[in-house]
């Protein structure tokens, strides 16, 4: 599904990415650990598009295509999803609005017409559900005064609107309580499909207890030094990150 | 004095042909007008409250005048259809400067509301426009109130008697219509007595595609315990010029809200005066303006706390694009003595481009020493973050932009109150926002309209105006 090859990258100058190789199949929950500063979600930013970094080298594939040339939004229609780590609040745009303009956007790249209204309304009461986010947020503008843990809630009922292929949850556990935690996580399992893939960005076992991820990378200095199962998440919670530190 | 000269040689070989063609009470004042234009010429950007306006400059070309009233074989009423069902209004037009009287509306007004030609008012109504006409609006202070006076030979006349509720909105559409480029100079005088209400909207469409110059003079008069709800719309063309002085005078425990939004325009100036004579009366002033191009946007407003327990809220909201020009100053005047008065003003930009330019101005003049008073401005660009957010999502560039610049100007168009007009207004917004990328496929609504108008006039009829969306 996704494969990474020597990829370097940088921002504002500095290189972050220093020859990043991943390839995630379909089906795959791969999980992405490393200390502040080491690239987690320079990564993550970079599979999405964001205009503030620069590839310097290396391509990343998407099923077949060159993801390097697409744009944020065809990206998206493509099948990729991040869960940020700081959702933005947009202040007079309601999330009836944003979902829907989201959605039919995604369509219309499908050759769908708009979804019906009714349609759109029951959808967003289903999937609202999944992860148990009150009906008044849907009416206020997206993630405009919402908490921490709604924010995260917010991404994964997005996720369950636009079913993508290929999810990012970029450090979706911060901030979060042990039950909000356990909300989002059990939301993100029920929407997995055979077919559908995720790399899991974090700093902490507990979300990957819930998640279970097939395979666990540790980048360190913007490199991935370490690629194992799921007991490396274990070994980082007992003896932390600078044994691979050596390692490299 | 260059581009004077041509008003005032104008003025001199026609004065009698203008007089001919108006009433006498609008006669009376002319020719110290004409003096008063003849001394003070079209204000210079020296003056403080020009400044972001070239006015000479756009009153250089030569434009033709009706002044003898020659008419116009229309009957607009067959060709804006008014059947927008939950936004019932009493439908009226002033066709240039010349109230459309010819088919009214059907539903009735309250007894003794008027809803007419100035001229004509002022031949069977007397006692209601003298006294009031000239006094609010100044010859000797705005050398575009001269040249109004000067030449208008008609306009619209609005009287709502005391205790008279208005339940139905009244609609008044300006159109400018014309073969030639064209000069109008419109007056509009509004008499809210006494414990009155009424809601008044104006649309103002330009349908031929010609240069047009309008110059309007407002005088409204908002009696004690009155309520006054007064939006204009501007929905023109690039080739449109609008001049607009509206002085508003409030007394006592009246209510006044102001709201006017600029859609589609070409060169717009509005200035807008509020004197509070009256304790404990309250202002709202909104704008909203959407411009690109080449637009150019000035708004100059006053709010004139005169006595005590006063309070007036002002906000602002400009989205330009383009290479557009924006400008708001708004001077918030409390006088020595308007004790507990209570005033915030608001002016925010949103610039879109590198090309496009704003200039803002708010100001809060206190000469009283127990008052609450804030005023504050901002220009900024879209929320990079959001929108990369939005891309994020699927959304394309160009709709997460309008989705931002729709979201900004949100908040004044929520102040409406009418709520079917609220309605409306948001789907326009929306529809001109829509309207710019599709511009960059070269496929304006504008443009689009104006080759209909085109089409429709080879039949002979007045065409109908794709800006009044209002009406369909």
């Amino acid at each position: 599904m996704l494969e990474i090859r020597d990829l370097h990258a940088s921002i504002n100058g500095k290189e972050i990415l220093k020859g990043i190789n991943l390839t995630v199949n379909d089906g795959e929950v791969h999980a992405l650990m490393g200390q502040n500063g080491a690239g987690k979600s320079t990564l993550s930013n970079i599979i999405v598009g964001h205009p503030a970094y620069e590839v310097t080298q290396g391509s990343i594939m998407f099923n077949g295509q060159d993801l390097l040339a697409m744009a944020p939004e065809e990206r998206a229609h493509a099948g990729i999803f991040l869960s940020f780590q700081q959702p933005v609040e947009i202040p007079g745009v309601s999330m009836n609005n944003f979902m829907r303009a989201a959605l039919n956007a995604k369509r219309k790249a499908q050759g769908l017409e708009p979804i019906p209204a009714t349609e759109f309304l029951k959808l967003m009461r289903e999937r609202r559900r999944i992860v148990e986010l009150d009906s008044k947020l849907a009416n206020r503008s997206v993630n405009e005064g919402f908490s921490g843990g709604e924010k995260k809630r917010n991404e994964i009922f997005q996720m369950a609107m636009l079913e993508p292929t290929f999810t990012i949850l970029d450090e979706t556990d911060s901030g979060l309580d042990v039950d909000a935690l356990r909300i989002v996580a059990e939301g993100f399992n029920k929407l997995r499909k055979p077919e559908t893939s995720a790399l899991v960005i974090t700093h902490y076992q507990r979300l990957l207890d819930y998640l279970k991820p097939d395979i666990i990378h540790v980048l360190i200095n913007g490199q991935i030094v370490h690629t194992g199962g799921p007991e490396v998440a274990t070994m980082i919670e007992n003896e932390g990150f600078d044994q691979f530190v050596k390692e490299s | 004095m260059i581009a004077e000269k041509q008003y005032i040689e104008l003025y001199e070989q026609c004065r009698g042909m203008i007089n001919e063609h108006s009433a006498a009470l609008l006669n009376e004042p002319r020719e110290q007008a004409y003096n008063d234009f003849c001394h003070l010429g079209f204000p210079t950007q020296k003056l403080e409250r020009y400044k972001y306006t070239n006015v000479a400059e756009a009153f250089a070309p030569d434009y033709g005048l009706n002044l003898q009233h020659i008419d116009i074989p229309v009957n607009p009423y067959e060709v804006f259809r008014c059947d927008v069902p939950n936004l019932s209004t009493s439908l009226y037009f002033v066709v240039n400067d010349r109230f459309y009287d010819k088919v009214l509306p059907k539903a009735s007004l309250p007894d003794g509301v008027l809803v007419m030609s100035l001229a004509e008012a002022a031949i069977k109504y007397p006692h209601l426009i003298e006294g009031r006409y000239g006094r609010l609006a100044r010859s000797s202070k705005d050398g575009l109130n001269a040249l109004n006076t000067m030449f208008c030979q008609d306009g619209l006349f609005i009287y709502v008697p005391r205790n008279t509720i208005v339940e139905r909105p009244l609609q008044i559409i300006n159109i400018l219509r014309a073969d030639v480029d064209l000069m109008v100079n419109r007056r509009v005088l509004i008499v809210v007595e006494n414990g009155a209400d009424v809601k008044l909207l104006f649309c103002d469409h330009a349908i031929d595609d010609h240069q047009f110059l309008a110059t309007q003079v407002s005088e409204v008069y908002v009696g004690e315990n009155a309520h006054l709800e007064l939006y204009e719309l501007e929905e023109t063309h690039v080739k449109s010029h609008r001049f607009a002085n509206m002085y508003v005078d409030q007394q006592r425990s009246s209510t006044t809200t102001i709201d006017n939004l600029t859609l589609h325009n070409g060169m717009t100036r509005n200035r807008t005066d509020v004197t509070l004579s009256g304790e404990y009366a309250e202002t709202k002033m909104y704008g909203c303006v959407v411009a690109d191009k080449q637009q150019h946007v000035d708004n100059n407003t006053l709010i004139d706390h005169r006595v005590p327990n006063c309070q007036s809220t002002e906000l602002y909201k400009y989205v330009l694009d383009g290479e557009a020009l924006g400008a708001f100053a708004g001077r918030v005047l409390v006088r020595e003595g308007a004790q507990k008065t209570t005033s915030q003003e608001t002016n925010a930009n949103l610039v879109a481009t590198d090309t496009a330019r704003m200039y803002t101005q708010p100001m809060l003049e206190i000469y009283a020493d127990d008052v609450k008073c804030s005023h504050g401005s901002t220009v900024g660009q879209l929320n990079e973050q959001a929108l990369f957010y939005m891309r994020q999502r699927g959304i394309p560039l160009d709709e997460a932009r309008m989705l931002l610049k729709f979201a900004f100007v949100g908040e004044v168009l929520d102040s409406i109150r009418l709520e079917p007009l609220r309605d409306r207004l948001h789907y326009l917004v929306e529809k001109r926002f829509r309207g710019q990328t599709m511009e960059q496929r070269e496929q304006c609504q504008i443009h689009s309209s104006i080759a209909e108008s085109r089409e429709r006039k080879t039949e002979g009829q007045l065409s109908k105006c794709e800006g009044c969306k209002l009406c369909k």
